[in-house]
């Protein structure tokens, strides 16, 4: 039994202020959680989708070490932007919980500020969510890859769909609202079954505000081309509108508000 | 309707100061109602209004086919020159063209023979031999006086195009009578005012001011009586205030439509008429003279008037400006001073116009935006631009305090307070362009002429900023001084020869005056500065030691990603100019202003200009108004926006300008999701002191295909730089210009 630890302190917190790995920042407007949000993509993923569309972010090194402070000062920057035009601060990647000292720190900096937080992750590493950052978080995006565990190590090559639900359903428990997404590619993840084992997880936590059905898209295979890697999904079509609507249907008969 | 119209004009009206003197926002404050619900109680067009619409539509085709449908070269236009004319005589209810046909243009010499000479040919007319005497021999335009007026070294910055867009060869526009006055008290108690106000004039002595303003005076009141004879070649007896909304709509009508007869201006805007005109449409409705479905088809028929508005132009003007635009703008909502919104049924119904007569640049729908604003009100307008990109938006709580709740748009950002203020239209300045003079000692960095003073170039290998600095600052006091000679002179001979005498009938007199200065190539200065000071800016010269090429090393920071080191260099390059320009001795004591604004001749400027210190090559188009250099807002168009927010409005009260392209998906999830968002980000750009919006919610795909395909985009529209153009009447070089510049996918 470790004794208590000092107040204040933070696990791995030393005296040297907490840095993390940042890749970028962006202001987007109603695609990564509610309303006007600063968006931080946190560099380095445990996981190599398929159809992963920032490649970029996949190493702790594509990103630039800066300090909670640094962060913070670029964010402090849109806070009042933010307050008046409705939104928040949405950390997302790679996936920020590979750092998770960092991504705590930062949430619990923001939630301090009154600004509504956002964790945009695979659920992989949910494990390394303690209850000090998801107090700290107002919503999760959690993104289930995949129902069917073969299906799952297909995308990810290294994950496996478990912990993801896991951290679901503990978030279901404590009461954090969740925004489920799908990420829809045709051959890969688009099979009935597949999608009604999301649709029918998603549907028994009790905390699903909305699931999002994400179209595949093509956008990020020239950073591929950049970073010398080959796009395996190169030849994949984004999904047509039947196929879509198929799978937004699936979600909806089982009452979820889906998009 | 009820056909008999009542006799007392303002009965029902509350009393105020208003019938006393003239002072329409004293009779709108006193009657306006504010309307805080949504948009559910409107109607969608009727048969009559698509029948009359269905008309022009055709001619429409023919029109883009020839550039101009035809024009009556013989009648040199004024207010009652060409006989009356009809859309469709049995349908319409709002009457009034400006010749006697639809889309018929007329000349307009005053302003320049020149210009409307070299139209007729660019469009295969030939000039009337009997108007070519006229306006060479016996009458004498603004434009040849211009020219016997310029100093040389004006000549050599025009012809540079340091100095490029100046109101010197046609109207200078930009100039808002209030029309309105005309519905309240009808025309001949403006000319007693005009009256009164001249025989006050008549115990000063006759110094040159003296003896302009009772020239001035005289030529109103000449002005109002062929108005109400243009009025009656139509049926109409516009001495009186007009008793009804159909009639307070026709009055108005009447005014605005005399002025574009008088006047080719360069911007002729209608000014804010809504929330007057709604004062009589609710009376009417009270009386059950109207029903909500007439009352839309009245700003229906009048909005199908602003639409077909046109001036003939030449080809070159319209490549500078874009298609073939009037700025018909209106200006909708704004809170008033009491803190009541200025928002009526009547402000809707104008935006509901694009929804029953589909999406149009015409009249040019500006809303006075404040995060006070009413919800539905907001909602609806954020509805209106994720539906049409139709709508530009301007910040009511800058100009509200700067000016009064009164106040309109001339042109795209300009604020004029309506009748009490005109501006001298100013075009703009190079300021990219200026610092490559300085940097080379003055001489043109594409033809290597001396233009401003000679001076020492800049010398060494790699440029040192503060030296850069210094140089630039000689440079900009010499264009300063010669840019606001040029006005001078302009105005000067405009008043000579080409006085506005209706729109001047309607303002108080004295009015105040605007000398509005402009400055494009802001963001291409500010990114060259910010390289040359925090990068390695390595100079190229040609053999006669010109500098012409420079070479870029380092990640120096760009304007419009909201980060200071930029930002405040534009701050910076802003306030210093607007101070050099108030140094100048102005024409008529006119007060400075200055606007940061380009229409889409970001992309003329640009193709005059050479390469520059941030890595822009030469003749690439600048970015418009105060937008970041394409691509180099990486942070999205809210960073952007706070960047351009940061430009002080003090130092350029007649406007900044911006323009963000969004798609759909770029919003939100759904539409009401859009809906809310467009609309916060508005709050907060508001909220942040960002002057104006234009907000272009479209996708790539749609614009890619228009160009292939124009046909099938005969109304789509696209905002740029406080204008909204028809896209598919774009040239393809500006067509290319709209698709490349930063297409934010997210915002």
């Amino acid at each position: 039994m470790r004794p208590a630890p000092p107040p204040g302190h933070r696990p791995g917190r030393t005296d040297a202020p907490t840095v993390g790995s940042v890749h970028s920042w962006d202001i987007s407007v109603g695609v990564d959680g509610p309303g006007v949000r600063f968006v931080a993509f946190l560099a380095g993923c445990p996981l190599r989708c398929r159809y992963c569309h920032s490649p970029d972010t996949w190493y702790r090194r594509s990103g630039r070490t800066r300090t909670v402070d640094e962060l913070m000062a670029d964010i402090e920057r849109y806070q009042r932007f933010i307050t008046v035009a409705g939104g928040g601060v949405t950390l997302s990647g790679g996936e920020p919980l590979q750092q998770p000292h960092f991504t705590r720190e930062v949430l619990r900096r923001c939630h301090d500020l009154g600004l509504h937080t956002a964790l945009d992750t695979s659920g992989f590493l949910g494990v390394r969510a303690d209850d000090d950052m998801l107090d700290a978080t107002d919503l999760v995006l959690l993104d289930v890859k995949s129902w069917d565990p073969a299906t799952y190590r297909q995308i990810t090559r290294t994950g496996s769909v478990s912990p993801t639900l896991r951290f679901g359903r503990r978030l279901a428990q404590r009461g954090t609202p969740i925004w489920i997404r799908f990420v829809l590619v045709p051959g890969l993840t688009d099979a009935v079954q597949n999608v009604a084992g999301v649709a029918d997880f998603a549907a028994g936590l009790a905390t699903v505000q909305r699931v999002e059905v994400l179209p595949f898209h093509r956008l990020g295979a020239h950073k591929y081309a950049e970073l010398g890697l080959t796009f395996p999904l190169a030849n994949t079509e984004p999904p047509n509108p039947e196929l879509l609507a198929r799978v937004r249907g699936q979600f909806a008969e089982r009452g979820l508000a889906v998009y | 309707m009820l056909d008999t119209a009542p006799r007392a004009p303002w009965r029902g009206f509350t009393h105020a100061t208003w019938q006393d003197t003239i002072d329409v926002a004293d009779f709108i404050q006193a009657n306006h109602e504010p309307y805080t619900g949504d948009g559910g109680f409107l109607t969608g067009p009727t048969c009559r209004t698509l029948e009359v619409w269905g008309r022009l539509a055709k001619l429409f085709v023919e029109e883009r086919r020839r550039g101009v449908l035809d024009v009556d070269t013989a009648t040199p236009s004024t207010i009652t020159a060409h006989a009356p004319g009809w859309i469709d005589r049995e349908k319409e209810l709002i009457v009034g063209l400006q010749t006697d046909a639809p889309l018929r243009r007329a000349i307009v010499p005053n302003g320049g023979l020149r210009m409307v000479e070299t139209a007729l040919r660019a469009y295969g007319y030939q000039p009337d031999p009997g108007v070519h005497q006229i306006f060479t021999e016996y009458r004498k335009t603004h434009n040849d006086a211009v020219f016997d007026a310029y100093p040389a070294d004006v000549l050599a910055a025009r012809r540079s195009h340091v100095i490029t867009g100046l109101p010197d060869s046609y109207g200078r526009g930009r100039i808002i009578g209030d029309y309105r006055r005309v519905s309240l008290y009808g025309v001949d108690r403006l000319v007693t005012e005009r009256r009164a106000i001249k025989e006050a004039l008549d115990d000063r002595p006759s110094t040159d001011h003296v003896i302009r303003d009772r020239e001035e005076l005289a030529e109103q009141i000449r002005a109002l009586g062929e108005l109400k004879r243009m009025a009656a070649s139509y049926g109409h007896d516009i001495s009186g205030p007009a008793t009804t909304g159909r009639e307070a709509i026709q009055w108005l009508y009447f005014a605005y439509l005399a002025a574009t007869k008088e006047q080719n201006g360069a911007a002729m805007s209608l000014g804010r008429t809504a929330t007057f005109l709604d004062v009589y449409l609710r009376r009417d409705l009270s009386e059950g003279r109207l029903t909500e479905m007439e009352a839309q088809e009245l700003i229906d028929d009048f909005v199908i008037k602003l639409r077909i508005i046109r001036f003939l132009r030449t080809p070159e003007y319209d490549e500078l400006f874009s298609g073939d635009p009037t700025w018909v703008t209106e200006a909708l909502g704004g809170m008033g001073a009491d803190g009541r919104p200025l928002v009526t049924r009547t402000s809707f119904r104008y935006l509901q116009t694009l929804y029953n007569l589909g999406p149009a640049p015409e009249p040019n729908l500006t809303v006075l935006w404040s995060p006070r604003l009413p919800a539905g009100f907001k909602r609806f307008c954020a509805q209106v631009s994720l539906d049409t990109s139709a709508i530009q938006y301007e910040n009511d709580e800058l100009i509200r305090p700067a000016y009064d709740d009164d106040t309109a748009i001339a042109c795209c950002v300009s604020a004029l307070r309506v009748g009490r203020d005109m501006q001298f239209f100013g075009a703009r300045a190079n300021l990219a362009k200026a610092l490559l003079y300085a940097i080379n000692g003055g001489r043109d960095e594409l033809t290597g002429e001396q233009i401003a003073p000679a001076t020492p170039p800049v010398d060494g290998e790699v440029l040192d900023y503060d030296t850069v600095l210094a140089a630039y600052d000689r440079t900009l006091d010499w264009l300063a001084e010669t840019y606001v000679d040029a006005l001078n002179v302009i105005h000067h001979q405009h008043d000579r020869y080409a006085y506005e005498r209706l729109e001047m009938a309607l303002h108080d007199h004295p009015v105040r005056r605007f000398m509005a200065t402009g400055i494009a190539g802001l963001s291409v200065a500010v990114d060259s500065l910010a390289a040359i000071r925090h990068g390695r800016v390595t100079v190229l010269r040609d053999a006669t030691g010109l500098a012409v090429d420079y070479v870029l090393e380092g990640a120096p920071p760009t304007y419009g990603n909201n980060d200071d080191r930029a930002d405040a260099i534009a701050v910076w390059l802003t306030e210093a100019f607007a101070a050099k320009l108030r140094r100048q001795r102005t024409y008529r004591d006119a007060e400075l202003t200055m606007s940061v604004l380009t229409i889409t001749s970001n992309v003329v400027y640009g193709k005059h200009t050479g390469n520059t210190p941030d890595g822009r090559r030469a003749g690439e188009p600048f970015a418009p108004g105060a937008n970041p250099m394409n691509g180099r807002d990486t942070h999205g168009l809210v960073a952007a926006a706070l960047s351009v927010a940061k430009l002080p409005y003090d130092a350029a009260r007649d406007g900044i300008s911006l323009t963000g392209t969004v798609t759909p998906d770029g919003l939100g999830r759904t539409r009401q999701e859009r809906i809310d968002n467009l609309a916060g980000v508005l709050d907060g750009y508001t909220d942040a002191g960002g002057f104006h919006l234009n907000v272009n919610v479209l996708d790539r795909a749609t614009l890619v295909d228009a160009m292939a395909h124009p046909e099938r985009y005969p109304q789509l529209t696209v905002r740029v730089s406080g204008y909204a153009v028809n896209f598919v009447r774009l040239t393809p070089e500006q067509q290319r210009d709209v698709v490349s510049r930063t297409f934010h996918g997210s915002l």
